[in-house]
């Protein structure tokens, strides 16, 4: 059978690449504070805070684009935005 | 069993819709197109058409539903004229890029302003660049047996590019004339249910139509409708034949030659006048002039090497156009006259029959002496002159 | 029964390292509704910051299938795939149309009110970040009264379109309006409205860092300032029945609301506004809780 050349995409994590390049400040999470209520993994708009099993949260900084959103949220400000090396 | 009813061309398009069996309809009222799409909402109403017909509030709407349906995996019908069509030109484009086998019936009908609801070809072949295939019927017969094969030629995987019967206006569409019927079983048969490709909608293989393409990437996707429609030519010529098995009628494929093989001078046109043009033709053969038509069934592919062959050699080319591209010249002269580069026949081309004026086989007849005199008098030059306009400004 | 923020989904349908500005609300909503309804969706995107959120051929960010469509088309699209899925038998599958304010309040506004006339089977969500976005701030029908854009340089003299009761006025079953400061009330509001046949709205207010100039950490606050100031009601009108939801209910009490200041000194767009023009919009915000007022029992 021909191939045929419709636009069609796959979905794709990274579909413009590593994202966690465009940051200026990161988020760093004390784990200490969090009291895991998830507003960070909820709020995020790229998903790039990752919900564990047992719901502890992790930033993915291959994507994270340091928005900030997370630490402006979090109830407990357990999130810090630092200056990225 | 066969099986004749005397149709108007719109219902001649709206019975062999419905034989197609369609399973969503999504269109738009407009002159002279209206009487196609209230027949299959009647069909529908009363369940003799199982389908679901969305009455939308534009054409515009009517190829997007149209398009939605479809990259559903839907067999799906829409029909328009004139300022539909220009309306949903965006949406056109849509449905050819998308790969979609919509099919759609064109009613032939002047462009505004002024208003006009008669016939002319401007509408239609203001398409040609889409990416649909066009194919332009002469009698009600060949609309019917067209919108069938239509189906047939879109949904070929060698193809799967949306296709548009046009038919001219009133001539066509609101008169009536016999038109042979196949039975559901025999359309059964040779149309079966439109197969499902893996690009298209579905929630257990989600992927994205259409998202952004850049310059490293979109001229493929082009370059592959181009493809798909240099592949359409042989499946045209195939699903005639295929047609041919079950009707006893075929027209010639890409183009119908009229007495063309002994002819010298020959009339290229399409749409219902060539009936008119034949009519001349046999007038000026009893009077002892070689003339032939060249009737073009489809626009598009356009048939490059049905038009070489039959009008190479021959001493001139008179295309009529039932259109104009302003500025340049009519759609069908310029098409032809590229596809005879590097010939020295004479092409002329008239403009006429604009806004559904009237041109009768004597009026052919005019145009076919005209060549002959230019000829005799030794005047070859391939030009373009307009038929029958009365005030000069 | 409220929706907590444990029991939602791991599942991810607007996959990271995607196109969004960072601080999105566009990008957020787009992740909230795979949230609330799951896989079982086909998504209509007309022209609009979700066609370039996606990436580019040959990856996708999204996880629905999802077809990108012209500007004004998106409701017919969608009507024309609910009636397919129809006559396919194809049950179970929520056809959404994922439109900004340009695709819904302008361009797309007769698709719109056609499809919701005919009552076909569409969960139609405008996400308003209230101008022409993708194309680089310029102004909509939904852009609110003294707003910078790049064509409403002194600010716009008009007011926003009020799209919701629009809406409400084709008598379909389901119209809410929502906010990106409060994610579960929308996840409530989409899972509430799929439940219905037929046209069902949702227009959800999204901030955008960008064009409305605030800093991407704000995005959410700004988007519960727009409610707590009463500038935008939460509420949904259901089969014609009106209710305010959230930290609206308590709002029509004006010494309830914080003052419009609040919300207008936190965006750069409304940094030259006169005092007139502060009490324009205080007038507007206590005009639309009059009106609000009317329509509760």
């Amino acid at each position: 059978m021909k191939k045929i050349l419709a636009p069609v995409s796959i979905p794709s994590e990274g579909a413009v690449g590593r994202t966690g390049f465009w940051r200026t400040f990161k988020p760093i999470i004390d784990k200490k504070k969090c009291i895991r209520c998830l507003l960070c993994w909820l709020c995020c708009p790229e998903g790039a805070i990752i919900r564990t099993e047992n719901d502890d949260v992790i930033v993915n900084y291959e994507y994270c684009k340091g928005c900030g959103i997370c630490a402006n949220e979090c109830p407990k400000n357990a999130i810090e935005m630092v200056l990225e090396e | 069993m066969e099986r004749v009813a005397v149709l108007t061309g719109n219902y001649a398009v709206a019975y062999a819709v419905k034989l197609c069996r369609p399973q969503v309809i999504a269109a738009y009222p407009i002159t002279p197109q209206t009487s196609i799409v209230e027949k299959i909402a009647e069909f529908v109403e009363k369940g003799e058409l199982k389908a679901k017909y969305v009455r939308v509030e534009s054409e515009h709407s009517a190829m997007a539903a149209a398009i939605g349906a479809s990259a559903i995996g839907a067999r799906v019908f829409t029909a328009t004229s004139s300022q539909g069509l220009l309306y949903m030109y965006e949406a056109v484009w849509s449905a050819a890029g998308a790969r979609l086998p919509i099919v759609m019936a064109v009613v032939t009908r002047a462009i505004f302003p002024p208003w006009s609801i008669w016939t002319d070809h401007s509408d239609l072949l203001a398409q040609r660049d889409t990416g649909w295939i066009i194919a332009m019927a002469e009698d009600n017969q060949e609309v019917f047996d067209m919108i069938i094969q239509a189906y047939r030629i879109a949904e070929d995987e060698r193809v799967l590019l949306p296709v548009m019967v046009g038919l001219d206006a009133f001539s066509l569409s609101h008169t009536a004339a016999p038109v042979s019927m196949l039975s559901q079983d025999e359309v059964d048969e040779f149309l079966p249910p439109r197969k499902a490709f893996s690009f298209l909608l579905e929630v257990k293989n989600p992927i994205t139509m259409g998202n952004v393409a850049f310059p490293d990437h979109y001229m493929e996707f082009r370059y592959s409708i181009q493809r798909a429609m240099e592949r359409a030519k042989e499946v045209i010529r195939e699903v005639e034949e295929e047609f041919y098995e079950i009707s006893g009628r075929r027209y010639g494929g890409l183009v119908e030659e009229y007495r063309c093989s002994d002819a010298d001078v020959i009339l290229v046109l399409m749409g219902a006048w060539a009936g008119d043009a034949k009519e001349c033709v046999d007038a000026l053969r009893e009077r002892g002039l070689n003339v032939g038509v060249l009737r073009i069934r489809f626009v598009r592919p356009f048939p490059r090497e049905e038009v070489r062959r039959a009008l190479l050699g021959k001493r001139a080319v008179i295309v009529v156009d039932r259109d104009i591209s302003f500025g340049g010249a009519g759609v069908l002269f310029t098409e032809v006259s590229s596809a005879l580069q590097q010939s020295n026949i004479t092409v002329r081309g008239y403009i006429a029959g604009l806004g559904g004026r009237d041109v009768t086989a004597r009026d052919f007849s005019v145009m076919v002496e005209r060549v002959y005199a230019d000829l005799e008098s030794g005047n070859k030059e391939s030009r373009i002159e307009w038929y029958g306009v009365k005030e000069v400004v | 029964m409220p929706i907590t923020v444990k029991s939602l989904p791991r599942e991810e349908y607007l996959l990271p390292g995607n196109a969004s500005c960072p601080g999105c609300p566009a990008a957020l909503g787009l992740r909230l509704l795979g949230k609330a309804l799951g896989k079982s969706v086909i998504l209509v995107v007309p022209a609009s910051c979700t066609s370039i959120i996606q990436g580019p051929y040959p990856k996708t960010s999204v996880k629905f299938p999802l077809i990108n469509v012209i500007f004004a088309s998106s409701a017919a699209t969608a009507s024309g795939i609910a009636a397919a899925l129809e006559i396919l038998g194809k049950k179970g599958v929520h056809v959404v149309c994922w439109s900004g304010d340009g695709g819904t309040v302008d361009i797309g506004l007769q698709a719109l009110s056609g499809a919701a006339e005919r009552g076909d089977n569409i969960l139609y969500i405008c996400y308003d970040n209230e101008a022409y976005m993708n194309t680089g701030i310029q102004r909509s029908g939904s852009t609110p009264y003294g707003a910078w854009t790049t064509t409403t340089v002194l600010g716009k003299k008009r007011h926003k379109k009020n799209l919701p009761m629009i809406m409400t006025a084709h008598n379909i079953p389901y119209v809410a309006t929502a906010s990106i400061g409060y994610p579960l009330d929308f996840i409530e509001k989409v899972r509430k409205a799929v439940k219905y046949k037929g046209l069902k709205y949702i227009h959800l207010l999204a901030p955008c860092p960008v064009g409305w100039r605030f800093p991407p950490s704000k995005t959410i606050e700004v988007g519960r300032l727009a409610v707590l100031t009463g500038i935008w009601p939460l509420y949904e009108i259901e089969k014609g029945k009106f209710r305010l939801t959230g930290v609206s209910r308590v709002l029509l009490d004006k010494s309830k609301r914080r003052p419009v200041i609040e919300y207008i000194r936190v965006q750069g767009r409304f940094s030259h506004l006169s005092e007139e023009d502060v009490r324009v919009l205080e007038e507007y915000v206590d005009k639309l809780w009059e009106d609000i007022k009317k329509m509760l029992p």
